[in-house]
């Protein structure tokens, strides 16, 4: 595409080159002779659509899968990875979009986990391991203890763990598979502070995203996939966002936050100072038909926990739900689908999709009162049921009865999201709705909340995403530390006001 | 990807039997003959209903090892009701190795599901209580044909359409479990709570319960089976069935149901059943000494596992997402 005329010279020989790379899975071609370079010192980002092979890629660089054809040069030397130790002693590290890590670990242990630094006489050196762990976790502005184990921390602060983990190799090109998806501002732009230094270190910098704030702030090349296919590739500085969704999906799109403007009803649901033994005190709030509540705060402020204590999964200690104007106790997520309140979870890897079973069965499990006769289930309306929200988000699959463990990250958050859709709530608790999923579904998800909220929906937003929560939101409750830190009105939303309340340094300003 | 792989190990099963039908013919004319075919298959029949009881328990991410001693004491029981009360018609006698056998099962269930306690500690557990509880019930002793009445004796050896009534009670619960696992809100339940113990509570599926059930349907199988091991060798006596939990997990796993749950088939364990069925038939045969039947159908058996480990194994790369994470789901209740 564009060629900058100033010569560079430190870009001439790409660090890391992978030549016509392909590969298929059954029925889908994932990769079809792409090309990409990587250049010492650069970012690149790469994008596309969801189910596009951006991941394939990844895992063919990273050993994990070998590539059909096609190959990979390092300093313009073929290398061959037979295996994820290969590719690490190659210099390749990368962060994946479904981490792995080890829930009975504790965090030091999974960020070293393979390499830890050993005495003289060969047996780990845990002084050293949970030194270096902490200095990395510093490094992030993150104060995870090391030592706790990996299951009594957040999604988002797994996701510093998995970044940590990838840091601590000293590698020199880093893969980063949406490693913001998680992330809040305020931690994404620690991480991008890691990416400059990484950069100005010489390492050669892979960058998946959807978000296009974020490429633009870091990126210095892009590379487009679509369909399997690379269908562009150059430097970003004055290539504008249009001419990129353009090669990423062949159309423009205009994104502009969809909020059809909902006269409000009566109050559905209120909340009255709900507290938690160790997560969230004394939150209150009414939601009233057809809103959007959006909720907002940095990682780890209460808010996935207040939604799962009102879907049953957590119990809260004190406080009172009133729904249609008389009292509920929830107990268990069942309570909650039976009471018309229905919860899309953060970590749909974990929570949301039972990913040997076919697309068809994971949509219609929370539904199968309706789509069953007496115990039987009728598999003609499975199907239907499936249909008509697999269409709706367009989502990229083979067929409805492949395993939804076969799908890309993005079309697998569709199923959930669709799974949950299906059964006609009355209140929709939305959990980060459009964490990984690519600009046009994106558009399209944000449509369908918008139409739901106009049908008489109440929906509860949880987002980090700034521009979602002003753009869809009627009212925002900031939260910080467990605690509400004030609910906007939509006239008064300004992005500046949410990160301030939600900072806490308001007096600070001038 | 991974329904055709399992589809393509059920394929890969039918032929791996027939293959050893046909080589065993060789060896012993007539072995592949229609009545003996049928014989084998009568001799199977047992098996197979217990491991499609193994089979639902350990899609859920669980395992039964107190099948066998409940046949124990389930046969002992419905034997000793047989000779105290030869009045008794069987049904009643057939109600009562059904009920019993639930309870057993459900007790186990109750234990995992209200108690939290990994299914392999309480099942190690029942399979000496039960196993006590034969001795504790007849004393010690054996119950002997003689002591048995003639329809609880001859009733599973009535030929229908050149098979015994054993035979077509296998089959009628073959039929019977593939429609619950397939068609029936249980049997979903029970693929999504081992398949992903965590989306299932998500998604409203009592987890607890649905395993619950799963032991109970074990145990059911399980009394239903004491009944027919005692009429067909008409002796009960309190080792009855001794290791035949290790038979109906073997049985499971041969026939490709995953030991992490969530993946299998009620074809899988027929298969898988049949296979140790032919195999257990051929072997004396061909004149093969009872220990090295033992030796061999071990082998089988580990041979099975290791093909199933290596299956998992390349599942997971694939997938490549934390599938230990799941795997407790204490973490979210
Ligand atoms: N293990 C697999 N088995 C079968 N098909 C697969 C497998 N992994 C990926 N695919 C398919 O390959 C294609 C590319 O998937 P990939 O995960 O690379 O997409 P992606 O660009 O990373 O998408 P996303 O933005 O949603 O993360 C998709 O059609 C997906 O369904
Ligand atoms: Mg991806």
């Amino acid at each position: 595409m564009s060629q900058s005329a100033q010569p560079e010279p430190v870009t001439d020989v790409p660090l890391l080159e992978m030549r016509g790379i392909s590969k298929s899975f059954p029925g889908v071609m994932a990769l079809d002779g792409v090309d990409i370079a990587l250049f010492a010192g650069k970012v690149t980002a790469l994008i596309g659509e969801n189910g596009a092979g951006k991941s394939t890629l990844v895992k063919i660089l990273t050993g994990i899968y070998a590539a059909d054809a096609g190959e990979i040069l390092v300093d313009g030397a073929p290398v061959h990875f037979a295996n994820a130790q290969d590719a690490i002693d190659a210099g390749v590290t990368a962060i994946h979009q479904e981490t792995v890590l080890f829930d009975e670990l504790s965090v030091a242990e999974n960020i070293f986990l393979g390499h830890a630094p050993r005495t003289r006489l060969g047996f780990v050196d845990w002084k050293a391991v949970n030194a270096r762990a902490l200095a990395l976790l510093h490094s992030l502005e993150s104060n995870i203890d090391p030592r706790i184990r990996l299951k009594d921390l957040s999604i988002a602060q797994r996701h510093l763990v998995a970044i940590a983990r990838a840091l601590s190799v000293d590698a020199r090109i880093v893969i980063m598979d949406e490693p913001t998806a998680a992330l809040s501002r305020k931690e994404v732009d620690d991480l991008f502070q890691i990416v400059q230094r990484l950069k100005r270190q010489g390492k050669a910098i892979l960058f998946i995203s959807h978000k296009f704030d974020e490429v633009y702030e870091i990126a210095d090349h892009y590379a487009v996939f679509r369909d399997g296919r690379a269908v562009g590739s150059g430097e970003l500085a004055g290539v504008s966002q249009d001419e990129i969704v353009r090669l990423m999906v062949g159309r423009s799109i205009a994104h502009a936050f969809p909020k059809a403007e909902v006269r409000l009803g009566e109050t559905v649901l209120s909340v009255e100072a709900y507290t938690h033994p160790t997560e969230f005190r004394n939150i209150s709030f009414a939601l009233r038909k057809g809103e959007i509540f959006g909720i907002y705060g940095l990682v780890g402020a209460g808010r996935s926990e207040i939604c799962q204590s009102l879907f049953g999964i957590t119990r809260p200690s004190a406080g009172r739900l009133v729904l249609e104007g008389r009292e509920i106790a929830i107990r268990s997520p069942g309570d909650a689908i039976g009471a018309g309140i229905v919860y899309v979870p953060e970590e749909r890897g974990r929570h949301g999709a039972v990913l040997q079973l076919p697309i068809y069965q994971n949509i219609s499990l929370p539904s199968l009162s309706r789509t069953s006769r007496s115990g039987f289930l009728r598999a003609a309306e499975e199907f239907a049921l499936a249909r008509k929200y697999a269409e709706r988000f367009d989502l990229r699959a083979a067929a409805l009865s492949v395993p939804v463990g076969t799908l890309s990250g993005g079309n697998q958050q569709k199923v959930v999201i669709g799974k949950w859709l299906a059964t006609q709530p009355k209140i929709l608790i939305l959990d980060e709705p459009t964490k990984g999923i690519d600009i046009g579904s994106k558009a399209a998800v944000h449509a369908f909340i918008s139409e739901l909220a106009s049908e008489g929906l109440s929906i509860i937003m949880v987002s980090s995403e700034l521009p979602e929560i002003v753009g869809m939101s009627d009212r925002v409750m900031v939260m910080r530390e467990g605690l509400s830190a004030g609910i906007f009105e939509r006239d008064g939303l300004n992005p500046e006001a949410l990160v301030r309340a939600a900072t806490g340094n308001a007096g600070i300003q001038p | 990807m991974i329904k055709y792989l399992l589809r393509y190990r059920e394929i890969l099963l039918v032929v791996i039997i027939a293959v050893l039908l046909a080589a065993f013919s060789t060896r012993s004319p007539g072995f592949a003959r229609p009545a003996n075919l049928s014989n084998i298959f009568n001799d199977t029949s047992i098996l197979i209903i217990l491991a499609l009881g193994q089979m639902a328990v350990i899609l859920t991410k669980s395992i039964d090892l107190s099948v066998a001693a409940n046949v124990a004491f389930t046969g002992m029981a419905v034997a000793m009701l047989n000779a105290a009360y030869p009045g008794l018609p069987l049904i009643v006698i057939l109600a009562a190795a059904l009920g019993i056998g639930a309870v057993l099962g459900a007790l186990n269930g109750i234990l995992v599901w209200k108690l939290n306690i990994p299914s392999i500690v309480v099942t190690l557990g029942t399979l000496t209580i039960y196993r006590g509880m034969a001795f504790v019930l007849s004393g010690g002793g054996w119950v002997n044909a003689h002591q048995m009445t003639e329809p609880f004796l001859q009733t599973p050896r009535q030929i229908f359409l050149g098979l015994p009534l054993l035979g077509w009670t296998a089959i009628l619960i073959v039929a019977a479990m593939y429609l619950v696992m397939s068609r029936t809100l249980l049997g979903r339940a029970i693929y999504a709570s081992g398949g992903n113990p965590a989306a299932a509570v998500y998604a409203g599926i009592d987890v607890g319960r649905t395993r619950f059930l799963a032991f109970t349907i074990s145990g059911t199988l399980a009394g239903l089976c004491g009944y027919l091991w005692v009429s067909r060798y008409a002796v009960a006596y309190v080792d009855i069935a001794a290791g035949f939990e290790l038979d109906s997990v073997a049985a499971c796993v041969i026939g490709g149901i995953s030991t992490l749950g969530g993946i299998g088939s009620v074809a899988g364990a027929v298969l898988g059943s049949l296979f140790l069925g032919v195999i257990k038939n051929a072997l004396p045969v061909i004149n093969i000494s009872p220990f090295s039947q033992m030796a061999i159908s071990g082998a089988v058996i580990i041979a099975a596992v290791v093909f199933n480990a290596r299956q998992e194994r390349r599942r997971g790369r694939i997938i490549l997402r934390d599938r230990g994470a799941s795997e407790q789901i204490e973490g979210v209740t």
